[in-house]
C-alpha cells in the first residue's frame, strides 16, 4: 500500500531527526560558533555598554547568518552520497512536500536553539532590556527564511563536495531584507518605537518563504542528483 | 507556444539568426552611442546644480538601468529554459550573465566617481548604490554557481534556479534597502527627484539608453553565438558553416 | 557646442577629472568585453579546425591499417 503524503512527510521528519540525534555535534557546534563570535567582539571593540549595546543586534543577526551556512552541509551532504536524495525524488509524493520536512527539522534542530541562545547572547554583548524581546521574536521569526534559503543553496551545491566559500557567495546577498528588518525591529525597540511592524513584516516573509522556497528546493535537488 | 518556438529550438537556425542580425545591431549600437554620448558630453547644457560633473548621467543611468533589464532577462530564460527544457534558454542565461555583470560594474564605477565630486567621499550608502551593489552580488553568485559545475548544463539548471530565486527576491531587496535608507538618511542624489528634466539633456539621456540597450543586444548575441558554437562543435551543420565562412 | 575650446571640454569645468575617470573605465570595461568575445570565437574556431584534422588523420590511419 502506498503511503499518503503526511506519512512520507512524517517518515522524512523522523529519520532527520533521528540522523541528528546521532551525531549531535552537527547542531551543537554552530551554536557554538556563534557563542564564540559574540564573544569576540567585545575583545574586538571593548566592553563599553554604549558601543557593544549599539551593535548587538547586528553581531548576533550576522553570526545567525553564518553560523547557518556552516550548518548548511549537514542539510543534503550525506543523503546525497548514500543516495537517500535519489530515493526521494523517485517516491510518488512531491518531492517539494518531503523537502519541507527536511527544512523544518533543519530550523527545529539549527534555528530553534539560536532561539533560545539568543537572551545568552543578548546578556554577553549588553544589549538594553528594552531590546530582549525583539531580538527574540525577529529570531523566532526570521530564522526560518534562514533554514529555508539555506537549503535552496545547500541542495544547489550538493553534487559539487566543496560548498563552502560558493554557497556564501550565492546565499548572504539574499540574507540582506532579513538582517536589515530584524536588526531594524530590534533599533526601534532601543529607541523606544514600536517594533512589531518589522516583526509582523518578517512573519510574512517567512511565510511566503516557507510556501515557495520547498518549490525550489525541490527543482535543485533534482538538478544535482541528475 | 510550443509551435511558434520549435523552429527557433534549433540551434543552427538561431546561430544563423543571429549572425544575420549581429552586424546590423552592433552598427546601430555603436552609431547611436557615438551620437548620444557627443551629444551629451559636449552639446548638452550644464547643470545649474552640479555643472558639468551631471554628465556622468550619461553612461551611468543606462548601465544601471539595463544591469536590472539583463537580470530579469536571465531569470525569464531561466524559467523558459526549466518549463519547456530548452537548451537555447540554457545557453542565452551563460550569454546574458557576462554582460550584465560588466553593466552593474559600470553603473557602481560611476556612481562613486559621481559620488565624490557631488558628496565628497566616494562611497556613500545610499539607497541606489546599495541595492546596485547586492544586484553586483546577485550575479557574482549566478555567474560562480555557473561555472563550478564542469559540466556546462547542469551549471545552467543550477545557476538558472538561483536567478530565478533572486528575481523573486530584488522587489524585497530594493524595499529593505530603502526603508533602511530612510530610517538612516543618508544623502541622495538629487538629479532624478527634480522636476522633469530639461528636452536639451533629456533627449541625449534616452539617446544614450537605446544605444546602451543595441550595445546589450549586440554584446548578447556575439556571446549567444559562441555559446552555440562550443555546446555544438561536432555537429555537422557547424562543419558546414564555418568552412563556407573560410572559403568566402 | 558647449564648451568654448577643447581645453575647456577636457577640463568639464573643474570636474574633468571625475568625468573622463567615469567614462574611460566604463569604454575600458566594455572594450574588454567586446575583445574577450572575438578572442572566445577565434579559439572555438582554432579548436574546430583541429578537431577537424583529427578527423582527417583518423580517417586515414584507418585507411593504411585495411
Amino acid at each position: 500500500m502506498q503511503a499518503t503524503s503526511w506519512q512520507a512527510l512524517q517518515a522524512v521528519m523522523r529519520r532527520d531527526l533521528m540522523v541528528v540525534m546521532r551525531r549531535r555535534s552537527d547542531v551543537l557546534n554552530p551554536l557554538l560558533f556563534v557563542l564564540m563570535v559574540v564573544t569576540l567582539f567585545p575583545l574586538a571593540v571593548g566592553p563599553g555598554p554604549d558601543i557593544l549595546g549599539r551593535i548587538a543586534a547586528g553581531v548576533i543577526w550576522v553570526a545567525a547568518l553564518l553560523s547557518a551556512l556552516l550548518g548548511s552541509e549537514r542539510l543534503f551532504r550525506e543523503d546525497y552520497l548514500d543516495g537517500t536524495l535519489e530515493q526521494l525524488t523517485l517516491q510518488p509524493q512531491p518531492l517539494a512536500l518531503l523537502a519541507f520536512g527536511k527544512v523544518a527539522v533543519h530550523w527545529l534542530l539549527s534555528g530553534l536553539p539560536l532561539v533560545i541562545l539568543a537572551p545568552l547572547c543578548a546578556l554577553l554583548l549588553k544589549l538594553p532590556l528594552e531590546g530582549w524581546s525583539a531580538l527574540v521574536a525577529t529570531l523566532l521569526v526570521g530564522t526560518p527564511i534562514l533554514s529555508a534559503v539555506t537549503a535552496i543553496g545547500a541542495a544547489l551545491t550538493v553534487s559539487l563536495g566543496r560548498g563552502g566559500a560558493l554557497l556564501s557567495l550565492l546565499l548572504l546577498p539574499l540574507f540582506i531584507p532579513l538582517l536589515i528588518f530584524a536588526s531594524g525591529a530590534v533599533e526601534a525597540a532601543l529607541v523606544g518605537t514600536e517594533a512589531w511592524p518589522q516583526v509582523l513584516l518578517l512573519a510574512g516573509l517567512s511565510l511566503l518563504t516557507l510556501l515557495l522556497s520547498p518549490f525550489a528546493v525541490a527543482a535543485a535537488i533534482r538538478v544535482s542528483v541528475n | 507556444m510550443w509551435r511558434w518556438l520549435h523552429p527557433y529550438a534549433k540551434p543552427e537556425v538561431v546561430y544563423r539568426l543571429l549572425g544575420r542580425w549581429l552586424p546590423w545591431v552592433s552598427i546601430g549600437a555603436a552609431a547611436v552611442l557615438a551620437t548620444g554620448l557627443v551629444w551629451g558630453l559636449a552639446f548638452a547644457p550644464a547643470d545649474y546644480q552640479q555643472g558639468d560633473s551631471y554628465r556622468i548621467i550619461f553612461v551611468h543611468v543606462p548601465t544601471a538601468m539595463f544591469s536590472m533589464s539583463l537580470y530579469i532577462a536571465m531569470a525569464v530564460a531561466a524559467f523558459v529554459g526549466r518549463v519547456w527544457q530548452l537548451k537555447m534558454a540554457d545557453w542565452a542565461l551563460a550569454a546574458i550573465a557576462p554582460i550584465g555583470i560588466v553593466f552593474t560594474f559600470i553603473s557602481l564605477f560611476t556612481g562613486a566617481v559621481w559620488g565624490k565630486p557631488m558628496w565628497g567621499t566616494w562611497w556613500e550608502w545610499d539607497a541606489r548604490l546599495t541595492s546596485q551593489l547586492i544586484l553586483f552580488f546577485l550575479y557574482i553568485g549566478v555567474l560562480a554557481l555557473y561555472h563550478a559545475f564542469s559540466d556546462n548544463r547542469t551549471g545552467a539548471k543550477a545557476a538558472g534556479i538561483l536567478a530565478m530565486v533572486g528575481v523573486i527576491n530584488i522587489p524585497i531587496i530594493r524595499y529593505s534597502v530603502d526603508w533602511w535608507n530612510s530610517l538612516h538618511q543618508g544623502a541622495t542624489l538629487t538629479v532624478f527627484e527634480r522636476p522633469p528634466m530639461a528636452n536639451s539633456m533629456l533627449i541625449p539621456l534616452l539617446t544614450c539608453m537605446l544605444g546602451f540597450a543595441l550595445l546589450a543586444g549586440a554584446l548578447v548575441m556575439q556571446r549567444m553565438r559562441n555559446e552555440i558554437l562550443r555546446q555544438e562543435l561536432r555537429r555537422p551543420w557547424v562543419k558546414m558553416e564555418l568552412q563556407q565562412g573560410e572559403q568566402a | 557646442m558647449q564648451f568654448e575650446s577643447w581645453q575647456a571640454f577636457i577640463e568639464m569645468g573643474g570636474y574633468g577629472f571625475y568625468v573622463w575617470l567615469a567614462f574611460g573605465v566604463s569604454f575600458l570595461a566594455l572594450a574588454l568585453v567586446v575583445v574577450q568575445g572575438l578572442r572566445a570565437r577565434s579559439k572555438l574556431e582554432q579548436e574546430f579546425v583541429k578537431e577537424q584534422q583529427r578527423q582527417l588523420r583518423l580517417a586515414r590511419r584507418k585507411q593504411e591499417v585495411s
